[in-house]
């Protein structure tokens, strides 16, 4: 069974017709990552899993979600248990305006965990996932706002990762970083593998070669190849594939 | 618009196919020199194989820039890949035209037993060797990878007239005991051609990696 499913899925935005047909299916325990131009819907896609795109006005999807084979846009689901599972880590770091500590435990608190313990262990053991603990152990008490780019960006990844998802979105999570903070966060995705199934949206092409084990290239709106990524990298099947990654085009 | 990298490739490619120019030229200067017996001919060889060691050297650092500087991926990163593979084959199929060249310049000798030259085949093996690399050349530039595995068959005919001429070469010792340091010296010219095949052989192997991402070494079945 994939750990995340989409068969035959379309997805509009008013008249524009922003993903068309797309299937394809993750395993368990991987990092696929999405490619393709600015445009290409890639990050539409990522946004089906935790159904972010309901917050858009005049979207229409047609088509099957599943996450662990339950169709994920049928009508009763909770999606707020649905965003438990599915974690998602942004462009741009964005701790809430409180503490190292409070950033990690916001999650745990809203979903009605009180238990000081439980919630002082979590905050630990998510801030060590996420190799921040050594940098901040003395600080968390301090404003997130006082940690640099990088680490305001592990502390977002150690803020999802606290409500234990099995699943983690990343939407070019280490675009806004210099090459150090970059490099740890990909060393944490390599890392964090294990335990989640991650979905990773790039610009970066070199990034996605380093950090996945599956890519999925898109083209205004269509998945033009999915596959292992050291295939796509070495040898694509699709000229328009080896056209983006070569830099030939988009 | 013409990308970085594309520039960096074509450039790559002009480089590549002036040493390809030079190391043709240096096995077809061997074989006149070893058919004529021409020392100063063999000394020119000499001479122009440091210039091939310099093709090797710059187009070998060429490679290692664009890998680091560009990060190629697909096709860009097979075509560097192939480069690498296809300078070192080229430098080494220079070596043996050298070492045909040394043999002439430094023998003591004024000419060499043309009756066995003929008998052996030496000419035509040659001839074949360099029609193998010739080939290879217009295979990677017209980014034809029929025309490169053909270059497999050539290879096999080369390999079938070196065991002939080995056979001939066998005989003439015990024909002719005394003449054995001469026999000697045309079985190993002889050998140095068929190791100009197999260095062809790998050029071929490396254009078909280009061209189709199929890796044919240690593969005879996928080489058809």
């Amino acid at each position: 069974m994939a750990k995340i499913e989409t068969r035959d899925v379309n997805l509009y935005y008013g008249d524009f017709h922003a993903l068309k047909d797309i299937s394809m299916k993750m395993e368990e325990n991987t990092v696929t990552a999405l490619i393709g131009p600015s445009g290409c819907g890639k990050s539409t896609y990522l946004r089906l899993f935790n159904r972010m795109n309901d917050l858009i006005d005049n979207v229409k999807i047609e088509g099957e979600v599943l996450v662990d084979d339950e169709d994920i846009y049928r009508k009763g689901l909770n999606v707020d248990e649905l965003r438990i599972k599915v974690g998602m880590v942004f462009q741009k770091p964005n701790p809430f305006p409180k503490s190292v500590f409070e950033n990690v435990a916001y999650g745990l608190r809203v979903n009605g965990i009180k238990d000081k313990h439980v919630i002082e262990e979590t905050v630990v053991s998510s801030l060590k996932h996420a190799a921040l603990w050594d940098e901040v152990r003395d600080k968390l008490h301090k404003s997130a706002f006082e940690l640099s780019g990088g680490q305001q960006q592990r502390l977002c990844i150690a803020r999802a990762l606290a409500i234990s998802p099995s699943i983690v979105l990343m939407d070019e999570p280490a675009s806004a970083l210099d090459p150090i903070s970059t490099a740890k966060i990909e060393e944490l995705i390599h890392d964090l593998k294990k335990d989640y199934t991650i979905v990773i949206v790039t610009h970066n092409m070199q990034q996605a070669g380093r950090v996945s084990d599956f890519t999925g290239f898109f083209y205004m709106g269509e998945l033009i190849e999915f596959g292992r990524t050291v295939d796509i990298f070495t040898s694509p099947k699709k000229h328009q594939t080896e056209n983006y990654i070569t830099g030939r085009f988009g | 618009m013409v990308t970085h990298i594309e520039t960096e490739l074509s450039n790559l490619k002009i480089d590549l196919n002036e040493m390809w120019d030079l190391v043709i030229s240096q096995v077809k200067e061997s074989r006149e020199s070893l058919m004529n017996f021409d020392k100063e001919a063999a000394n020119e060889i000499l001479f122009k194989e440091k210039i091939v060691d310099v093709f090797e050297l710059k187009l070998d650092r060429d490679c290692e820039n664009i890998i680091a500087l560009y990060n190629p991926v697909a096709s860009d990163l097979r075509l560097t890949l192939a480069v690498i593979k296809i300078v070192l084959n080229l430098e080494r199929i220079a070596d043996f035209a050298k070492g045909i060249a040394k043999f002439i310049a430094k023998s003591p000798r004024e000419s060499i037993n043309p009756e066995l030259l003929i008998s052996a085949q030496v000419e035509e093996l040659l001839t074949s060797a360099l029609a193998m690399i010739t080939d290879a050349k217009t295979a990677l530039n017209n980014e034809n990878s029929r025309m490169a595995i053909s270059i497999f068959s050539k290879d096999s005919l080369i390999d079938q007239i070196t065991r002939e001429s080995n056979k001939i070469i066998g005989d003439y010792i015990l024909k002719h005991p005394d003449e054995i340091d001469e026999a000697l010296n045309i079985y190993t010219i002889i050998r140095k051609i068929e190791r100009m095949g197999d260095h062809s052989n790998n050029i071929a192997e490396e254009i078909v990696f280009y061209l189709e991402a199929k890796v044919l070494r240690h593969n005879k079945a996928a080489r058809k």
